[in-house]
Order: C-alpha cells, then sequence, then structure tokens
C-alpha cells in the first residue's frame, strides 16, 4: 500500500481576481522505499506540494490519504497525532531544539504520543544508530556540525512506526560532500522501507531519487524515472 | 550535432541563400562553430539529395535560393524535440540548439529544454546509483562518476537560468558579439 496518496489535489489560494491556483489536480503516491524529488522553479507549487502531503494545509479539492487514512476528515485533534505519529519534517536549518540533547529531540515527538520516556528514549537511541551517529545521543545540537544536526533530524523523521519522511531541500544549508553524505543517509532509510518526498532545487541531490518530478504552475510537467541499470554508460 | 540540423534549422524560418545561411549561422551562434563555404554546398547539396530542401534555379545573381520540404521541416522536429546525447557531443550543441530556437517562432523553447533536463536527470540519477553501489574502496571510479555528475549538473542549472529567461518573454534575436571580437576586444 502507498504510505502517500494525492488525489486530483488542487489548492486554490484567495478569491476572485486575485485567485491563485498554487497546485492543479496533482496526484502523486509514494510506496514504501520509494524517494520522489519534486522539482520546479518558485511558485511552481513545490511548498504547498510539502504542506499538503505533511497535513499543514488542506486541498481545496481532491484527497490527501497517508497511511491509507484521509486527512481531510480528520478532526484537528486526530490530524495533529496522525502527524506526530506517521509524518517526520527534515528542514534545511534543521529545527532541532537547542536546549535537547540528540536523543531527547529524537525521543519528543514519540513522547508527545504518549509513548513512556523509557521506550521513546530506547527508540532514539536505535534511530541514532540507524543514521549512524550512536555516539552522539547525548550531545546538544549546538556541539554538533551541520551534517551531523541534519542526521539528528532524519533520525527524529523516521524514529518509531514513522515512515513518511517530508524533506525541504535538507542539504541547503551543507557543504556538497556533507550534503552528498546525507542525501545516501535518506536514501538509506527509504530503501530500508520508509517513504519520501524530497523538494529541492538541486539536480544532483534530487538524483538520489526513484523519480523526480518536474512542477511548473502547479502541474506536472515531466518526470524522470529510473532506467534499467544496464542501460547505464551505454554508449 | 551536424552542419545539416544547423542549416535545416535556419531554413525552416524562411528560404535562404547559400551564402547568406552561412552567416547568419555564425551570427546567431556568436561564431563558437565557424564553417566554411564549401561544407555549406556539400551539406546543402546533400540535403537536397535527400529531399529536405529544394534548391531554385540559379538567377541572375547566379546565386540558388533554398526553401526547405516537408520532410527536412519533420528533421528540423525531430531534432528540437529529441535531447542531446551526453556520449556524443561535438562542439555544444546544445547551446547551439537552444540559440537556433530562439529564432523560430514554431518552436517551444520550454518544451526543448524541459525534454533536454529530463533527460540530464536522468543521466544524474544513473550516476548516482552508480556512486551509491560503489565502495570507498573504488575511489577513483567514485571520482570520475563525480565529474560526470557535475558536469551534469551544470547543465540542469544552465537549462533552469534558460528556462527563467524564456519565461521573462520571448526576445526578439539579439545577435551575440563573435567570439573572435570579445578576444580582440581583451
Amino acid at each position: 500500500m502507498s504510505i502517500l496518496v494525492l488525489e486530483a489535489v488542487t489548492r486554490t489560494h484567495g478569491s476572485g481576481d486575485g485567485q491563485v491556483e498554487a497546485l492543479k489536480h496533482l496526484s502523486l503516491t509514494v510506496a514504501p522505499g520509494e524517494l520522489v524529488a519534486v522539482m520546479g522553479p518558485s511558485g511552481s507549487g513545490k511548498s504547498t506540494l510539502l504542506h499538503l502531503a505533511g497535513g499543514l494545509d488542506q486541498p481545496t479539492s481532491g484527497r490527501v490519504l497517508v497511511e491509507g487514512t484521509e486527512l481531510g476528515n480528520l478532526s484537528r485533534k486526530a490530524l495533529a497525532q496522525l502527524r506526530r505519529r506517521w509524518i517526520g519534517y527534515v528542514f534545511q536549518d534543521f529545527n532541532l531544539i537547542p536546549a535537547l540533547t540528540a536523543a531527547e529531540n529524537v525521543a519528543l515527538p514519540r513522547e508527545l504520543d504518549g509513548v513512556p520516556a523509557r521506550k521513546a528514549r530506547k527508540e532514539a537511541v536505535a534511530a541514532l544508530a540507524e543514521v549512524g551517529v550512536p555516539e552522539l545521543a547525548d550531545r546538544f545540537p549546538d556541539d554538533m556540525s551541520g551534517g551531523q544536526q541534519q542526521r539528528i533530524a532524519i533520525a527524529r523523521a523516521l524514529v518509531g512506526e514513522r515512515r513518511l519522511v517530508l524533506a525541504d531541500e535538507p542539504t541547503g544549508a551543507l557543504d556538497s560532500t556533507t550534503g552528498e553524505a546525507v542525501m545516501a543517509l535518506l536514501r538509506a532509510r527509504v530503501d530500508a522501507g520508509a517513504a519520501g518526498v524530497l523538494v529541492t532545487h538541486d539536480a544532483r541531490h534530487a538524483a538520489w531519487a526513484n523519480r523526480v518530478v518536474f512542477l511548473r504552475d502547479g502541474r506536472v510537467v515531466d518526470e524522470s524515472v529510473y532506467r534499467a541499470p544496464e542501460d547505464v554508460l551505454a554508449p | 550535432m551536424s552542419v545539416r540540423n544547423g542549416l535545416l534549422a535556419l531554413l525552416a524560418e524562411r528560404p535562404r541563400y547559400g551564402y547568406e545561411l552561412r552567416g547568419e549561422f555564425e551570427a546567431r551562434t556568436g561564431t563558437t562553430w565557424p564553417l566554411n563555404v564549401g561544407q555549406v554546398y556539400t551539406t546543402l547539396s546533400r540535403l537536397e539529395r535527400d529531399g529536405c530542401v529544394t534548391a531554385s534555379d540559379a538567377g541572375e545573381s547566379g546565386q540558388q535560393y533554398y526553401e526547405i520540404t516537408a520532410e527536412g521541416r519533420a528533421e528540423v522536429t525531430a531534432w528540437f524535440t529529441t535531447p542531446v546525447r551526453r556520449e556524443a557531443r561535438p562542439r555544444d550543441e546544445l547551446a547551439i540548439k537552444l540559440a537556433l530556437a530562439v529564432g523560430n517562432q514554431d518552436v517551444d523553447i520550454a518544451a526543448v529544454v524541459q525534454a533536454q533536463r529530463t533527460d540530464s536527470l536522468r543521466a544524474l540519477q544513473d550516476y548516482t546509483r552508480l556512486k551509491a553501489q560503489a565502495g570507498p574502496e573504488d575511489l577513483a571510479w567514485l571520482l570520475v562518476l563525480d565529474a560526470m555528475v557535475f558536469q551534469t549538473e551544470a547543465e540542469v542549472r544552465w537549462l533552469d537560468h534558460c528556462e527563467s529567461r524564456v519565461v521573462q518573454g520571448r526576445r526578439p534575436v539579439v545577435r551575440p558579439t563573435p567570439v573572435e571580437d570579445v578576444e580582440r576586444a581583451r
């Protein structure tokens, strides 16, 4: 089953003459093990897509389903719970809480979700091991490099049962090799069974995705899908 | 790219004399690819043989006037809509293709850019997957792959840039300063 489904989603801002269609009848599904990159010029609808997928915004028409649940039918409380439980975010500026250690940052969404502190901590430590930085568990964000902070953010995005990671320019604040290591990590976590949507301007990072979707004026204009590996580098 | 594609693209705009084609081609591409007269006429006679152009009888001036046929037009369309292959790029075919597309009102530049970008992104995905499969012991191989990745990325960024220029409005054809003049001015 697809983890994320966008079905004929349209999002209109404003009304009358000032009406802007940020997304027009857009459909997209993301299955476990799949990373989809979304590219397009500023104002093409990339951020709107990510907000809708994350339940931070509602479509004007069409449906958004996460893990089979339609977001539009949920109460505010139920939506907040679903977001905490299933959806992880990764931002350009990491968004870790400076007063909490790495493990506490990762455990926080689980604790908010009612998981007992001890279990949440255990899950957090496991998630940190999965992103290759178990030794950072008790460090504070200020004592870490940008690349390390982004690893923590990816651990937080995929802690516990969370399987959908929405990443908004996750490599924007990182140098090229660190950015690449973060993309390799995101790819590996997705390969391990998560689903990811990545918004980026950077073709080099979008290339880690299974599919690259090009948006223009709220519509998908084109898509690039992996070819069979034997065709690679063929003359 | 062949001279053939370039000349046909110019003839798709309007019929022209042979000598005129050479000047127009060089002016439009900033003489990044100088042609000699022989090349132009050899190519034109091949195009005529293949049914892509028709030559009118030499007039009093002794100049032949070339006009594109439906077949020739189909070849131009195919050239504009097919992404440039990465493996075979003598000169910068892509830059020349876009330079010629600007002067042709029938060509959707945004579509040319997008077809190329999708192709480039697919190549980037391929290289990236090869990188992901390579171990750290394959350093030399990784460096080679990186070179291809960064070249392709540069191309995609340039295409993004071209697109935003096109969105800003299709401008009348501006003749670029020939490369030699730029160099001479230094």
